[in-house]
């Protein structure tokens, strides 16, 4: 889990990364430029398998645990304070796993599905800047992607250090860094994708 | 009148258990296999005897009642171990600590057996550490030493306020190491009911399934009862809620003698009494002694303030304060041992000068070493012990004196044994709390699990095997022989017995009778007029408890209560050969204070008429019991009378 | 003062178990709770009535025997302490409190409150010890050992094995307990020459009993009567890790 989690934690970095370069305001330029290559390069391709099968190692993991996990408990509390010892998010990294997966569904499908499958039948890319700029005019769309976001936000607020403590990444000197790196990349890396359809439908990318 | 063996080996006090060793008898591995011994409880004898004997290649089979062997009461011992490495260099011996012991124990305790202890107690300390205990260090890594009650060098290891707990863990992880290894069978939730004896052997037990209720029967080539001390007698006390004097008394009454039953341990240094709804009285470390200091206010007035609310600790000025024990015994002062200290507040409590609402209770002051230390470190010192002080009194030690009376702590008395540790029936062996023990009159503090870990360890595996070496032509005996199944009818028919009565009064209603009349008459301090009285009252109160007990329930379930109503059905009994014991013996030694037998306050011994160990043989419940005496030889040390001025 | 009481009654480990109702009354604050649990079944002793059957012995937060699951929380609301070290100062008069038994697959109830926590006896068989036979040990002092090392071990050897972590845990994983043990070995040298085959067995041995998996939560260290860290399911991870790398 932790270890897949960290491989897709490294996959939001460049995301956000690339993402970001539409701030440039060239028209998606830079952009462009990166998603061109991120779409044909063939060692970004090979890697970009690896990430579905990470991805997918990451979700069975889950599911597995998620089921070792009810099994080792047959009969529940019939009261029980859970808020007294932990976080909620903490206890809810399966639903808010299960949200994050459907929204991949549907953020594949509108950008990355399409557009391979267009460079399959016609060997051509589709252009992306343009794709988002059509997708996010629609504020249910943004707001589907906001939510998406603060999804994000809870599960890498506690999946980013919850990754360090299970590979045993774990020192008392350095556990404060990896708690205050862990929160600041919880925060900015879902702030960053949040604000790309936020400033796409108030035009302040073109 | 016969006399005992005590089968003390021969030579000088030094060498007698190298000669013991050299000289006993062996059991070659392959019969190892082939014999089966049975220990009864695993609190550190019991872990550390049936660890060790698997080990060496022995088939065991270990009994105790609680969920898992790591529950045994020893986990509850707080300050340390004794040992005589003298690693202070502050001028501690073997000889010293075994001086130090018999001393401790007034003079009641067997040279051989104490020096034997004194010895191995070094050996303990390297196994203890090879098994990863984690006990204190100093800054150059090397075990770091306190200083304990009625000794005047620091011998005492320790880890934090839990060195019972970490001594325990480590016999277990052995134990469990066996057990994972298949040469020792666990029986948790078992408690023995009956010991077997065939042709006057002990061959096995009865034990009680606690989860089904069932009896079941057990063989053994030899048998040890490993299982604590008898101090519940008095209902109130620090021992656990289950901790019982079953096995030991059923094996008294197969035959084993039981020696010295009325020396009681009463500690100096436990959370005095608040209600009538409490179960069980909570020991605070002695080793608090080692910073902390024993007053009183000097005058009547000043407790009588206290103990109204009107006046704090606060208010009594230095000048008005009465640091008995210091006053009292300059050399040693606040660490004199166990039975002065609780005597000493008995003393100043029955004067009019006790500081809570019940009058029972005197001030354990730290403010003298957190001045002098910087509360760091004193906090550091006694890790969790000032937590639970607080939270069991919701007051803090830091700021405000802790509160303190004697409760009954600990047994010296138990089941008589040899020098091998083997009772007067051939087979049966005692260890640890459960014999009658080296302590003498009185234990020392940190002494209890140097006992408890000597004899499994170190002493059970060579004497145990003296005997086997005899036994290796003797075929496992089938669990279907006559004896088994008349001792499971005998335990059978009293637990039906009980059950049925369906009386009106509770099991603890009895206990805690039995309780008070032993607190009050075979306690801190008794007369003869008392005991007398305790007796009678003692012999109604068990008549009464078999007509109108009321044990709810039924006999083949998970059945907690009928399993008390058992225990103090023992303990009724045993109560009285306590009484019996204490009227017996015309002095005051230790833990026995009679108060006829005083000079100027301070206890009387005759040891002339009474330097014996009193062991007494089971006649029937209603028979009085008949005296066996060990006289006591001292021929390495000079008797005196017990100065700790 | 005075509580309206539900406690879970179960007959044995094959009936159906439910909540029963029970109101108490004159409970003293400086009752520890299994007081008032004894005042509880003195009363339904005289009534006539099954007593409830519930662990406990020593009685000073040590044996690690007392367990209960009280008003959802393992132990009861206060932290660093065992329900026999639990107080009726820390519940408001007149409330309701829950007592329930720890719930894992692996802990099964044996009658109302009481579980078989055996499962943590196997782990510790199964490598939470140090092989070092009667008589084979050097001089104690032969070894010293970093101070703040052996103060760590003995923060990890703390642990009572009374399963708060697993009856906290929202998985019901015994992390915690198992790496209290793994941790205090692998911080002494003397734990040293079985290190990896003891994580190897010990977490095996852990997952065979059917215990959860750790998803980091952190509720065991918050419940846990000892204070035992996280830190030392980290550790035990770092361990087991290397271990399965190495080992042959």
């Amino acid at each position: 889990m932790g270890l897949t989690g960290l491989f897709l934690i490294c996959f939001l970095v460049v995301h956000a990364g690339i993402n970001a370069c539409m701030w440039f305001n060239d028209g998606g330029k830079t952009f462009t430029f990166y998603a061109h290559f991120m779409g044909t390069n063939f060692i970004v391709h090979f890697i970009e398998a690896g990430l579905f099968a990470g991805l997918l190692l990451h979700i069975v993991d889950g599911l597995l645990l998620w089921k070792q996990n009810r099994d080792a408990r047959p009969v529940k509390y019939a009261y029980s304070n859970p808020g007294a010892n932990s976080t909620w998010y903490s206890r809810s990294m399966g639903i808010l796993g299960s949200l994050l997966l459907i929204f991949l569904i549907i953020h594949l499908k509108d950008f990355w599905g399409p557009n391979r499958l267009n460079q399959i039948m016609t060997g051509e890319e589709r252009n992306t800047f343009e794709m988002m700029q059509e997708e996010f005019s629609n504020i249910f769309v943004v707001i589907l992607y906001c939510c998406a976001c603060f999804a994000l936000f809870w599960h890498l607020l506690h999946g980013f250090q919850s990754a360090f403590q299970s590979l045993g990444l774990n020192n008392v000197k350095y556990n404060k860094v990896i708690e205050v790196a862990g929160t600041v990349f919880a925060i900015v890396v879902p702030f960053i994708f949040a604000l790309m359809p936020i400033s796409m439908y108030f035009k302040l990318v073109h | 009148m016969s006399t005992l063996n005590s089968k003390i080996p021969e030579g000088p006090l030094a060498e007698k258990w190298s000669n013991y060793k050299e000289h006993a008898k062996l059991v070659n591995p392959a019969n190892k296999r082939k014999l089966e011994v049975i220990v009864v409880g695993t609190g550190l004898a019991g872990a550390a005897a049936a660890a060790s004997l698997a080990e060496l290649g022995y088939s065991v089979k270990a009994f105790c009642f609680q969920d898992s062997p790591r529950r045994a009461h020893s986990i509850a011992a707080q300050g340390g171990i004794n040992a005589a490495k003298n690693y202070k260099n502050d001028g501690d011996s073997v000889f010293r600590l075994f001086y130090d012991t018999i001393k401790g124990g007034d003079f009641r305790a067997r040279e051989g057996n104490v020096y034997r202890l004194a010895d191995v107690s070094r050996n303990i300390i390297d196994q203890c550490v090879a098994q990863g205990v984690p006990f204190a260090r100093d800054y150059g890594g090397l075990l770091d030493n306190r200083s304990f009650g009625g000794s005047q060098v620091s011998r005492t290891f320790y880890a934090r306020g839990q060195t019972g707990q970490q001594l325990l863990l480590g016999a277990y992880g052995a134990l469990e190491r066996q057990i994972g290894l298949g040469n020792v069978q666990m029986y948790s939730r078992h408690e023995m009911v009956e010991v077997v004896t065939i042709e006057g052997k002990a061959r096995g037990i009865i034990a009680r399934n606690l989860i089904t209720g069932e009896l079941e029967r057990y063989f053994g080539h030899a048998v040890l009862l490993c299982t604590g001390g008898y101090g519940n007698v008095f209902f109130l006390s620090t021992n656990a809620m289950g901790s019982n004097a079953t096995a030991v008394w059923k094996a008294h009454k197969k035959g084993a003698y039981f020696g010295n039953p009325c020396f009681t341990q009463i500690h100096p240094t436990c959370i005095p009494v608040t209600g009538d709804y409490q179960s069980k009285l909570t020991l605070m470390s002695e080793s608090l002694r080692n910073d902390g200091r024993v007053w009183v206010p000097k005058s009547k007035e000043d407790a009588k303030a206290i103990r109204e609310g009107k006046k704090t600790a606060a208010d009594i000025k230095e000048d008005d304060r009465d640091y008995y024990l210091e006053r009292k015994y300059p050399s040693f002062g606040n660490l004199c041992p166990r039975d002065i200290a609780s005597r000493a507040a008995k003393e100043a409590c029955d004067d009019g000068r006790g500081i809570v609402p019940s009058g029972l209770g005197v001030f354990l002051d730290f403010a003298d070493s957190i001045k002098r230390l910087g509360i760091d470190v004193v906090k550091a010192r006694y890790g969790e012990l000032f937590p639970m002080y607080q939270n069991i009194t919701n007051e803090d030690p830091l700021k405000t004196p802790m509160k303190i009376y004697p409760a009954v702590h600990y047994t010296m008395g138990g089941l008589w044994v040899d020098y091998e540790l083997m009772t007067t029936v051939p087979g049966l062996y005692c260890l640890g709390e459960a014999n009658f023990s080296d302590h003498g009159a009185n234990r020392l503090g940190a002494s209890a699990l140097m006992q408890g870990l000597a004899d499994g360890y170190f002493v059970i595996p060579y004497t145990v095997g003296n005997y086997l070496s005899t036994e290796i032509f003797v075929k496992p005996i089938p669990t279907d022989h006559p004896a088994f199944v008349e001792a499971e009818n005998d335990a059978k028919e009293r637990a039906e017995k009980l059950i049925n009565t369906k009386g009106k009064k509770t099991v603890d209603d009895f206990h805690k009778e039995l309780g008070k009349i032993m607190w009050e008459k075979c306690g801190m301090a008794r007369t003869a007029e008392g005991l007398t009285e305790a007796r009678k009252q003692l012999q109604q109160l068990r008549k009464e408890f078999w007509s109108d007990v009321n044990v709810p329930g039924t006999l083949n379930e998970f059945n907690p209560e009928f399993d008390k109503a058992s225990r103090v059905a023992d303990f009724l009994e045993l109560g009285e050969l306590m009484v019996i014991d204490a009227l017996n013996r015309n002095e005051s030694c230790g833990g026995h204070f009679r108060e006829e037998y005083q000079e100027g306050g301070e206890a009387k011994r005759d040891d002339e008429n009474y330097r014996y160990v009193a062991a007494w043989e089971f006649k029937g419940v209603e028979a009085d019991p008949v005296l066996h005496k060990e006289e006591l030889v001292f021929e390495n040390i000079q008797l005196q009378v017990r100065s700790y001025k | 003062m005075k509580y309206n009481l539900k406690v879970w009654r179960q007959k044995n480990s094959k009936s159906e178990g439910k909540l029963v109702d029970y109101t108490i009354d004159s409970i003293n604050p400086d009752m520890s709770f299994l007081e008032m649990l004894d005042v509880l079944n003195d009363n339904l002793v005289r009534k006539g009535e099954d007593p409830i059957a519930f662990d406990h012995d020593c009685r000073e937060g040590i044996c690690g025997m007392c367990s209960l699951h009280i008003s959802g929380r393992a132990h009861g609301p206060q932290h660093a302490a065992t329900t026999c070290q639990l107080y009726m100062r820390s519940f408001k008069d007149g409330g309701t409190i829950y007592i329930e038994p720890w719930r894992a697959k692996s802990f099964p109830v044996i009658k109302d409150l009481v579980t078989d926590r055996s499962a943590f006896d196997r782990i510790i068989a199964a490598g939470g010890f140090v092989s070092v036979n009667t008589g084979q040990a050097q001089d104690a002092n032969n070894l010293p050992i970093e101070q703040a090392h052996a103060e760590k071990a003995m923060d990890a050897a703390a642990c009572i094995g009374c399963g708060a972590c697993v009856a906290a845990c929202p998985n019901s994983a015994a992390m915690l307990f198992v790496s209290a043990k793994i941790s205090q070995l692998a911080l002494l040298p003397q734990g040293g020459p079985e290190r990896n085959i003891r994580a190897i067995n010990m977490v095996n041995q852990m997952d065979a009993e059917g215990f959860g998996n750790c998803t980091n939560i952190g509720a065991c260290e918050a419940e846990c009567p000892k204070e035992i860290k996280l830190t030392n399911i980290a550790r035990m991870n770092r361990e087991y890790l290397l271990a399965s790398l190495i080992n042959e």
